[in-house]
């Protein structure tokens, strides 16, 4: 097996663009996507969210992932050194494939959101029998 | 008038603090290994300290804490598993091996130490041990 690699901090990204009416600050989460012939897996990093506070929605081919942080496991803490800051976190994708919106997968493990996305079946591709 | 504290003003007061402490240079002497994984918050917490680290996608197996003295060491693996044969579109997280130490100002209670990993976030409460506790002399 190949010898792990040693692991660097990823710089937190601030999402840019259009005002939010809702105050706070919205952080990029760090995004793998792999494709199979069945579908999309995206895989993201939302360190601190909670299953209740994740929110995901597909409309007109645009997934939309929300993921809203509790602040109260902060309350009576004092910062005296920090390396990194915390907030709230979005992204959208534009989807290209046509997605089997009935059959969406999501799982949350520590902190990792991982979505499911299988092709609708007339987007599969096929395999040709010769006769 | 009483006035009560809004969600929104602890978010923004904290978001602030976190910002205004990046530059602190608290642990600068005893801090080891900076800019290495995982980033870690540290908070005034009672008596005593408490370690904050965003650790996702590391389970409760992947990571071993050690504490001696005044110094916290925070090792592990963080892994990715993905299917073969699937086709790569995007790749941004990062994986590998970790292993930092941290020191903080204070000798800390090994017996009472407390650990939570929940949703990718590592909380370690750490209490001053009682022999560095500062004592009241009296005149005699």
């Amino acid at each position: 097996m190949e010898e792990p690699q040693e692991l660097s901090v990823q710089e937190k990204k601030e999402t840019s663009g259009q005002e939010r009416p809702a105050p706070g600050r919205y952080f990029v989460p760090s995004t793998d996507a792999h494709e199979t012939e069945g579908g999309l897996t995206l895989v993201m990093e939302m360190p601190g969210v909670r299953r209740e506070n994740l929110e995901v929605t597909l409309e007109e081919g645009v997934l939309k992932v929300e993921g809203r942080l509790d602040f109260s496991r902060y309350d009576g803490l004092e910062p005296v050194y920090t390396e990194y800051n915390v907030g709230h976190y979005e992204r959208s994708f534009a989807l290209s494939e046509k997605v089997d919106q009935q059959n969406i997968g999501a799982t949350l493990e520590n902190g990792v959101l991982t979505l499911t996305l299988p092709k609708s079946p007339a987007a599969r591709p096929r395999r040709i029998d010769i006769s | 008038m009483a006035r009560h504290p809004s969600p929104f003003d602890t978010m923004a007061r904290l978001q602030q603090a976190l910002d205004s402490y990046r530059t602190s240079p608290w642990l600068s002497a005893g801090l080891s290994g900076g800019g290495a994984f995982p980033p870690i918050n540290v908070f005034r917490k009672g008596e005593g300290f408490a370690l904050v680290a965003e650790i996702p996608g590391v389970g409760k197996d992947d990571i071993e804490i050690q504490v001696k003295g005044r110094s916290v060491r925070l090792s592990g693996n963080k892994a990715m598993a993905y299917p073969e044969g699937s086709a790569t579109h995007r790749r941004e997280r990062l994986a590998g091996r970790f292993d930092r130490a941290l020191s903080l100002p204070i000798e800390i209670d090994p017996d009472h130490v407390e650990a939570e990993l929940s949703d990718g976030v590592l909380t370690l409460s750490l209490n001053r041990a009682e022999r560095d506790r500062p004592r009241t002399i009296k005149v005699a």
